[in-house]
Order: C-alpha cells, then sequence, then structure tokens
C-alpha cells in the first residue's frame, strides 16, 4: 500500500497558517522506500525535469543514510525541501513509476521531502564553492529558475551575482506559494544552502532601472540568464474591475505571503476582504488563494467556467479545499463586478456555461448558456486566471526580442536575441511550475557554461 | 543598508531626509520614485525622489507623516538606515521644450514639482510655478522653486500668504493674461503634482484651453515593478499601472473618481488599527 503523509486535522489548519502536509514519520518512509522496485532503467528518472536518480536516493533512505540520499538527490536538485511539498509529481515522476500500473505509485514527493529534512547537510560548505575562474555571471531574478541556474554556475566555478527587485530572495516561492503549503523558513533555508556555494543575492535591485543589461556587460559580467518570471497578472477584462476588493492573485498573495498581511496589524501590510470571497480561476495559484481567504475566516467559493475535471489544479489541492469547506461554482463565467456607492464589491454577475466541442488544449470548450445570468453575492473578487510574463526588463531593453505571447524569444540554447544574454522558466515559456522553471535554469547553465568556455564575447549592445 | 545622513523638518509634519543610495542616485531623473521598506514588518510604500546627488550618491525625500509608514520614516534619525530601498521606478518625466510650461505642486507635492521643474527648465523653457498649501506654515521650498521659475505665484486656502484661494485660480489668472498679452508665451504644457482633486480640477481646467497637461499619480502600490496591479487605474477607459506605465499620464485621460476611490481601499483598516 501507498503510504499517505500526515495532514493537520482539517477543523484546526483552517484556522491558521501553518503547514497542512506534515511528511513522513522516520517509520513511514522506511516502509515506503522498502516498496521500490529498484527498476534497472527506471522510468521516473526520466519522468524529472531536472533528472533526479530517484532510485538510488531511495535505497539510501532504506539504508537509513538520510543524510546520503539528500546528497543524491542535491547532485542534481537544489531545492529538495520546495520540490518535496509543490513539485506535481503524479503528472511526473510518480507518473512514470512502475507501480502506477497498480494505482500504488512511490510516493516519491514525500520520500523527497524526508530527505530534505535531513539535519546533516554539509553539501553546500564543500570546497567546489570556491570560484575557480574570474569569469562572473549575472542571473536576474532569485526565484526557483534563477537559484537553479545560479547554484550550478557557482558549482562550475563561476562567480554569480543574483539580482532581485523585491527585498527578499526567492520570487514565487516567497511572495506566491502560501506558507502552509510552502514554509517561508525553508525556502530562506534552501537559499541559504545555495549562497554557501559562493552564490552572491543582491535584493533591492531592479534589472531595467537600477541596472541595465548593459550596464551588467560594462560591470564585466561575460554573460547574464534572465529569469525573471511570469508576474503579469491577468485580469477578465469585465466592467467593474478596478472597485476596491477586486484583487488580482498576485496582489492579494503578495500581501498575504510576502508582506504578512494575515498577521496585520504586527505586520503592517494592510488586507481588506469582506465576508463573503469568490475566487476566479481554476489552477494552483486560483485554489492557494481559496484557501487563503478561507484561513482569514472567510466564506469563499471558486468560481471556474469549466467542471473539476478540467481545473489545471493538482487533484490533492483540489481535494484539500473541497474538505476545507471552499464551494466550487464550475461552469460559471463571470461578466461584471457590481459595485456600491463607495466604490467596493457588492456582488458578481455571472453567466452559466456548459462544455461544448473540445478547444486546441483537447479540453472541452466552455460556451455561455443563453439568458442565463444570475448574481453571486460575494463582496471581495480575487481574480487568479493566470500571469503573462514580466514585460519591464523587455521593456526596457529594446534589443531583447520578445515573443507575440510576450515571452523572451531564444534560441535551442537558451540565448536570447542579444550575445551573451540567456533567458530561461516562466520569462521565456510562460506561466509553469516550479520545478520546468528549475529544469531550465539548469539547462541554461549547461548553455552559459558552453558559451563561456567557447570564448565568445557577448554581441555588442 | 540605506543611511540617513541628513534630516531637516520643513514643517511641523513635514520632513526631508537625505539618504545613501548611490546606484539610486546614479540613475535616477525627475518624475521617478523609490519605494522604501523601513524594516521587516513594514510596509513596501513609494515616495517620488525629490532630488538626487550622482557625486555624493545621495538622494532626497520628502513626506508628510500622515500614515503609518511616512510616520515610521519620520521617527528615524540620522545616522539611522532604512532596510530597503528600490528604484529609481517608474518612467522619467518626457523633458522637453515646450516654450512656456507651468509648473504645479500641491502640499508635498511641491517637493516632487521641484526636480520637475529643473528639468523643463533645463530644457529651454520658461517655467512658472504655481504653489498650494493649505496654510503658510505648511508651505514648503519657496525659496527653492523661486530660484528655478521664472515666475512664482503662491495660494493658500485661507490667505495666510500669497493669494486666497486654490491653484486653479491663479492657473486661470495667468492662462488667460497670456491669451491677452503680446509679449508672453501660451503655455505649452502644464505639469500638476498633488492630491488628487487639485489635480483633477487644473485637469478640468485645462481641458477647456485645451493645454497638455501631465499629471503625476500616487496610487496604493506593493512591489511597484509591474506585479500586483494595485496601482491600477484607467486611462482613457483602459486600465494602466501607474509603477509601470506611469506615474506621469495625460490628465485629460485619467478618471481621478476611480483614483480616489481606489486610495481609500484600505483605510478602514488602518484607522482602525490606530484606533487600538
Amino acid at each position: 500500500m501507498r503510504n499517505k503523509v500526515r495532514q493537520q486535522e482539517i477543523k484546526k489548519r483552517v484556522t491558521n497558517f501553518f503547514e497542512v502536509a506534515l511528511g513522513f514519520t522516520k517509520e513511514q518512509a522506511l516502509k515506503e522506500a522498502s516498496r521500490c522496485l529498484q527498476c534497472k532503467n527506471p522510468a521516473c528518472v526520466k519522468g524529472c525535469p531536472v533528472e533526479i536518480d530517484i532510485p538510488s536516493f531511495i535505497k539510501l533512505i532504506k539504508e537509513g543514510k538520510t543524510d546520503e540520499a539528500l546528497k543524491k538527490i542535491k547532485e542534481k536538485n537544489y531545492l529538495p525541501a520546495v520540490c518535496g511539498r509543490v513539485c506535481p509529481q503524479e503528472n511526473q515522476c510518480e507518473a512514470a513509476c512502475i507501480l502506477k500500473n497498480k494505482k500504488i505509485p512511490i510516493n516519491i514527493g514525500a520520500l523527497e521531502r524526508f530527505a530534505s529534512e535531513s539535519p546533516i547537510d554539509t553539501y553546500g560548505v564543500s570546497k567546489m564553492g570556491q570560484a575557480v575562474n574570474e569569469k562572473k555571471v549575472a542571473v536576474v531574478g532569485s526565484g526557483p529558475a534563477g537559484l537553479t541556474c545560479a547554484a550550478d554556475l557557482a558549482k562550475m566555478g563561476y562567480q554569480v551575482t543574483i539580482f532581485e527587485s523585491l527585498h527578499v530572495a526567492g520570487g514565487v516561492l516567497m511572495y506566491g506559494i502560501p506558507e502552509f503549503r510552502l514554509p517561508k523558513k525553508i525556502v530562506q533555508d534552501e537559499i541559504e544552502n545555495i549562497k554557501k556555494l559562493g552564490v552572491e543575492i543582491k535584493t533591492d535591485v531592479l534589472i531595467g532601472r537600477t541596472f541595465t543589461v548593459k550596464d551588467l556587460f560594462e560591470n564585466r559580467f561575460k554573460a547574464i540568464f534572465i529569469a525573471s518570471g511570469a508576474g503579469l497578472p491577468q485580469f477578465l477584462g469585465i466592467p467593474g474591475e478596478n472597485l476596491g476588493r477586486v484583487y488580482s492573485a498576485n496582489e492579494f498573495l503578495t500581501r498575504i505571503n510576502l508582506m504578512k498581511a494575515y498577521k496585520f496589524p504586527e505586520y503592517e501590510t494592510p488586507i481588506n476582504i469582506g465576508e463573503r470571497v469568490a475566487v476566479v480561476g481554476g489552477g494552483n495559484v486560483a485554489v492557494d488563494c481559496a484557501r487563503v481567504a478561507l484561513r482569514l475566516g472567510r466564506k469563499v467559493m471558486l468560481v471556474y467556467r469549466r467542471t473539476e475535471n478540467e481545473m489545471p489544479a493538482r487533484q490533492e489541492e483540489k481535494e484539500n479545499a473541497k474538505e476545507e469547506g471552499i464551494e466550487f461554482k464550475i461552469l460559471t463565467q463571470p461578466v461584471k463586478v457590481i459595485g456600491d456607492e463607495f466604490g467596493f464589491v457588492k456582488g458578481l454577475e455571472c453567466i452559466k456555461m456548459e462544455l461544448g466541442a473540445a478547444d486546441e488544449s483537447g479540453r472541452r470548450r466552455p460556451v455561455p448558456v443563453k439568458d442565463s445570468n444570475f448574481i453571486l453575492d460575494v463582496d471581495t473578487l480575487i481574480v487568479a486566471i493566470g500571469q503573462n510574463p514580466n514585460p519591464l526588463l523587455s521593456k526596457t531593453t529594446p534589443e531583447l526580442r520578445v515573443n507575440p505571447d510576450g515571452t523572451v524569444w531564444t534560441d535551442k540554447n537558451q540565448m536570447t536575441s542579444i550575445g551573451g544574454v540567456f533567458a530561461g522558466g516562466d520569462i521565456a515559456t510562460g506561466a509553469a511550475t516550479v520545478i520546468s522553471a528549475m529544469g531550465a535554469g539548469k539547462k541554461a547553465a549547461q548553455a552559459i557554461n558552453k558559451y563561456l568556455t567557447l570564448g565568445s564575447d557577448p554581441k555588442q549592445l | 543598508m540605506p543611511k540617513i545622513i541628513r534630516k531637516i523638518s520643513l514643517t511641523k509634519d513635514t520632513d526631508k531626509i537625505i539618504v545613501e543610495a548611490p546606484l539610486i542616485a546614479a540613475k535616477a531623473q525627475a518624475g521617478q520614485f523609490v519605494i522604501l521598506v523601513i524594516d521587516e514588518t513594514a510596509e513596501r510604500f513609494p515616495l517620488t525622489l525629490a532630488g538626487w546627488d550622482k557625486d555624493s550618491g545621495t538622494i532626497t525625500l520628502i513626506f508628510q507623516k500622515v500614515g503609518q509608514s511616512t510616520k515610521r520614516l519620520g521617527a528615524l534619525n540620522v545616522g539611522d538606515s532604512i532596510e530597503h530601498i528600490l528604484g529609481p521606478l517608474g518612467h522619467p518625466t518626457e523633458i522637453k521644450n515646450y516654450g512656456s510650461v507651468v509648473c504645479i505642486g500641491g502640499g508635498v507635492g511641491i517637493a516632487e514639482i521641484l526636480p520637475v521643474s529643473k528639468a523643463l527648465k533645463d530644457a529651454g523653457n520658461v517655467v512658472m510655478g504655481i504653489l498650494g498649501a493649505r496654510t503658510k506654515d505648511l508651505l514648503i521650498l519657496e525659496s527653492e522653486m523661486k530660484e528655478v521659475c521664472n515666475e512664482l505665484f503662491v495660494a493658500t486656502d485661507d490667505g495666510s500668504y500669497g493669494t486666497k484661494g486654490l491653484v486653479t485660480d491663479i492657473l486661470k489668472g495667468l492662462i488667460e493674461a497670456t491669451e491677452k498679452s503680446t509679449h508672453t508665451i501660451y503655455p505649452g504644457l502644464v505639469y500638476a503634482i498633488g492630491p488628487v482633486p487639485m489635480m483633477k480640477a487644473v485637469s478640468q481646467l485645462t481641458k477647456d484651453y485645451n493645454i497638455k497637461t501631465i499629471v503625476s499619480l500616487n496610487p496604493i502600490m506593493v512591489d511597484a515593478t509591474g506585479m500586483c496591479a494595485s496601482c491600477r487605474c484607467s486611462v482613457d477607459g483602459k486600465t494602466a499601472y501607474a509603477c509601470v506605465d506611469g506615474p506621469d499620464f495625460d490628465g485629460h485621460s485619467i478618471d481621478f473618481d476611480e483614483l480616489s476611490q481606489r486610495l481609500k481601499i484600505f483605510k478602514c483598516q488602518e484607522s482602525k488599527h490606530n484606533e487600538k
């Protein structure tokens, strides 16, 4: 039988921001690790975007060598405590597990998290952290793509500086994913480990304003990796979206996660939400927003235009949300935000939808049901229908070619239209997952190393 | 950490501080702003740059101690540090020769109109300045503005200094006088920074006279790099982000009423807290 992780009790967890999943006990971990068949040709490794040697680290756990297991993971992945918690393993390594056929794939995510909790983590302070060559590389953004690329390059001996515009490093891991899914202390501990490899992190620097790409080259950076993420919020484009208590998912989550508005007034950033909150969207970000609002003591509904099957959020998170008491309002599309005389939301006009033929994504397209408009009695609206790539750097760097969808154009080696400038993660692919961004960061580190060893100079700007 | 190296009290509730921030000073241009985070528990909040010195690597900030964050900033002294300052942010003001310009600053907005006035003067414009304050004691930077402007007018609400009335009264008189005059140039631009009602009134007036008008908006911001959309405003019916698309906008296209409403979104949280 597949071992499940312990969870914080539902009644209790909806009133706090502590982590919901509590991880494996040692006994559970040993039991789960013993189930691994140690395949000769492991499919799970191919399912992992950063190709962790999964059977080997599981074997080490089974043998009781948790610290060795962690070392094994860190050969490929610098953020195991993060990935063990937020990777969609069910679509990746665990989907490829041979035991999946029997519906009992190994709980690889929970084992990765278990290994990450090993108290012995000397990996970062090894001699590998010493810069062995003079070449400086700049990384723009300290989210999962930037951190991974920086760590890989530092291990290769480069002098790496990460520039972060916010006042803390971590990108979406800090401002986006809530505390109850990914404790911020864990993110900061992982970042500290990366710093031990010799990576320097400069916060409060906005590339494009504080420094331009040209400035970086003039400051003797030989290559630049852009990993500025997908931070531009999408709105519905319906009337009333600028009313008070209408938030982008980014604003809502940034206020709560990064600025700790849930601890107001101890923390000074406020959040103004009413009693009944509608969150529009069906992805992980939407579910996160809904579960945050719930923990602030509000009645919450998730408004989605297709059905639950089409919701892109992780199954586990959908189940958590439902268990916690979030109402799923499916086949519902908002058409207008209704405001009161003071400029705040007092209702959300919606239209019923039904599923038509499949669209290009393979999902059945929602079509409005004629004359089915109705009003949802809500006083707060959070719009979580997706994020576009951050446009600031491309706007202030005209030489940087941008695709029609706002992503930064790159060639097959992740090099942008500017020589020596690489890009990866959400800025190059559009919004995706933490682990795919990390995969892009790893690939970019390889490409940058190749570029710098071949000795080519960046094109003149 | 950026250290405060000078502090001057301008009025009873307005302070001027000079802060070490060489990276920002090196890049700053008129019309740009910074984001400050005083410490671990503080908010991120924007302040427009009132000045900068590339050589000494310092920036000047002038602020009214009205909200939680500005009060806490005002409580810091020389030698204290602000944990985080990010900048310069926003598009710089478009500086060119319009012939003649009118620069209007209201309240603490006067701090922000000063660098813009200087830059417009340096670009060859005849600069007429209008300053507005509730009362004489709250008027700031009059002598600095006098130095920059070809002519400077002051209006106070209570008539304790300059003309009694609003900056728009002076602006109207000025426009009408230039219309009739044979030797003064009709303004090619009006630039206004101050409270929303002032910027709205200025924009309404100049619309009648068809004079290009730029206003600098001061909405609520969090990240100020285009991510949270807290600062969104309607420009000709389309949504723009003041942090990255502004803060300067065409005054004739802005929905000022919406801006006023959005500035009040967190008022009840903050006042509840202050009552405690």
